[in-house]
């Protein structure tokens, strides 16, 4: 079996599960944001006074924080209520950051479990060997109640990366190549593993690049093998017990492919889709209004360090605008004391709060018409950030910081 | 259980940010007023042309993206009587049928069916009919597990019912 069908099969008290055969699966972690609010809304519909277990049921508040309207705010009490009631035993406040990182931080995210969020990109959990997907508020209200939910078995598609980086060529610049070849679809329904010797190599940051993009491709999963590097990431957050699954070497495969990244040059996704990818040195030159380096994606200390290396002793080009999101309350702590911040602010970053911040359009820094933004975010969909006139290019954080000292998209050095 | 209604066509890999715009993601429980903000920032002649009854005919990937499920519940709430499209994005099509807002898989559909062409859907076996010409179009039916859930309005309604919980 692969990593998928071993987790289900599990989940759903069976020995075996094939591709395509709905099952009803256990549920280890069940996690929402502010749309708990529209979660809570089925949940009393449903007419169930008690939540199904109140330790694995994880709300926190990254999207709208601080509160942007008094909408927001009223959701955000009302939450906080909530949580009080059912004692939901795993809340964080706005104060913490980003979803896919404090999950990831907290010692949720376990090898061999099943863990469903609200919100597209729980596929970032799969870095630890999660099956982790996304799932909407009324099925979400439906685990509340009873702790399970049906899920298809998806097909799997092994990735196999070898090679090396070249500077300034990262886990960004691999996941947009190949959401490109297989295209924003190429990968709906499935379960994508990703294996070879350059993934062993890489850090717990960059391993969830590869698993939060991979939703952008239709991904239902997409997983790294755990292995020493995940081992020493989890022994320091969490004390509970769990169960690695790996690969039989069996295992059936729809699809493999092998991607050697030692000749792979910096790629940006252009305006509307993000497989709409071509080489930096492609669409170098374009004049950029706003840059923005942060989010689930690429708002970890790596990347601010990255940013902070190439603009330490520069300044941001006057035309443009540089934001920095960390994705974490710690990350913005260690970036602190590195002085990353420090460098960036100095250099014309406007720091902003940890948390989802415009990416999803909802406030901070949203977009004017015909304005463009080079962001390290997901998602580059017309009317994504603001006016459906802006242009929005994905790029790795490198490519961001180099593009803003320009003020026009340009290579990372 | 049959549907009938006029199509609003659209094409390839219409995301859930098209569809509902992030700017209302905090209208959280007021389904009427989500329903008022259909496909507003990238084609909002919709909300002018549609109407409720229309069935959504479109391309490939149809709610691609966000886990949103106003996007969903914004079209079954505009009154929207189902969705056919080549092939679903996976939150948005698991989101439609939690909803009760019935989702059919049709590959071809696009170059076989026109805008405003009035179509019968037979969601128990997943034939579709174009009333003028009397053409017959199959689509994938429906998995007897999934479709169970929409029959009964959504998984709120099938979760009562197994967990037997009375209707207020």
């Amino acid at each position: 079996m692969t990593i998928a069908e071993k987790i289900l099969a599990k989940a759903s008290a069976k020995k075996k599960v094939l591709p395509n055969e709905i099952v009803m699966a256990r549920v280890n972690v069940a996690m929402s944001h502010e749309n708990a609010d529209v979660v809570l809304r089925s949940f009393r519909d449903i007419g169930v006074k008690r939540v199904w277990d109140n330790e694995r049921i994880v709300i926190l508040f990254d999207h709208r924080i601080p509160a942007d309207s008094e909408r927001t705010a009223a959701t955000h009490q009302r939450l906080r209520k909530f949580v009080k009631e059912q004692r939901i035993k795993h809340f964080y406040d706005q104060k913490e950051g980003i979803c896919h990182q404090i999950l990831a931080e907290f010692g949720h995210d376990l090898p061999g479990e099943v863990l469903v969020g609200t919100d597209s990109h729980t596929t970032t959990h799969g870095a630890f060997g999660t099956f982790a997907t996304g799932i909407g508020a009324t099925e979400m209200a439906g685990v509340w109640a009873t702790g399970e939910l049906w899920l298809r078995v998806p097909e799997s598609i092994k990735i196999n990366v070898i090679g090396k980086f070249k500077p300034f060529v990262t886990a960004k610049d691999l996941i947009l190549y190949i959401i490109g070849k297989i295209g924003a679809e190429g990968a709906n329904y499935q379960s994508v593993e990703f294996h070879g010797k350059a993934i062993t190599k890489m850090s717990i940051a960059s391993r969830m690049v590869l698993s939060n993009l991979s939703m952008e491709m239709g991904a239902k999963v997409a997983f790294v093998p755990p292995d020493e590097i995940t081992m020493a990431y989890l022994k320091k957050r969490t004390e509970r017990d769990f169960q690695v699954a790996l690969p039989d070497k069996d295992a059936g495969y729809i699809k493999e492919m092998t991607i050697d990244i030692s000749d792979l040059d910096s790629q940006v996704a252009c305006p509307h889709s993000v497989d709409n990818v071509k080489k930096v040195s492609e669409i170098a030159g374009k004049k950029i209004d706003q840059a923005l380096i942060g989010s689930c994606t690429n708002g970890r200390l790596e990347d601010l360090a990255v940013a902070a290396k190439i603009l330490e002793h520069k300044t941001v080009h006057p035309d443009t605008r540089l934001l920095i999101i960390p994705a974490s309350r710690s990350i913005y702590l260690d970036a602190l004391k590195n002085g990353y911040l420090e460098i960036l602010v100095r250099a014309g970053g406007l720091d902003l709060n940890p948390g989802c911040g415009p990416c999803l359009g909802a406030h901070q820094g949203l977009l004017a018409p015909g304005e463009v933004c080079l962001a390290t975010t997901n998602r580059n969909f017309k009317g994504r950030m603001g006016s459906p006139e802006a242009f929005v290019y994905l790029a790795s954080p490198g490519t961001v910081a180099a593009s803003a000292i320009k003020g026009e998209i340009a290579e990372p050095c | 259980m049959l549907i009938a209604g006029k199509v609003y066509k659209f094409g390839d890999n219409i995301n859930t940010d098209v569809i509902y715009p992030g700017k209302y993601l905090s209208i959280t429980a007021d389904r009427n007023e989500m329903a008022k903000h259909c496909f507003e920032a990238v084609y909002p002649e919709f909300m002018q042309k549609a109407k409720p009854g229309d069935i959504i005919v479109a391309g490939k990937n149809f709610g691609s993206g966000s886990s949103r499920e106003q996007a969903a519940t914004c079209l079954k709430y505009f009154g929207i009587s189902a969705v056919v499209a080549e092939t679903f994005a996976r939150i948005f099509y698991r989101n439609a049928i939690n909803l009760g807002l019935p989702v059919i898989i049709a590959p071809g559909i696009s170059k076989k069916i026109r805008h405003h062409d009035d179509i019968e859907i037979n969601l128990e076996n997943g034939i579709i009919k174009k009333m003028r010409s009397g053409e017959v179009i199959e689509a994938k039916k429906l998995p007897d597990f999934i479709l169970e859930i929409i029959l009964h309005g959504g998984l709120i309604p099938y979760l009562k019912k197994k967990l037997d919980i009375p209707y207020n």
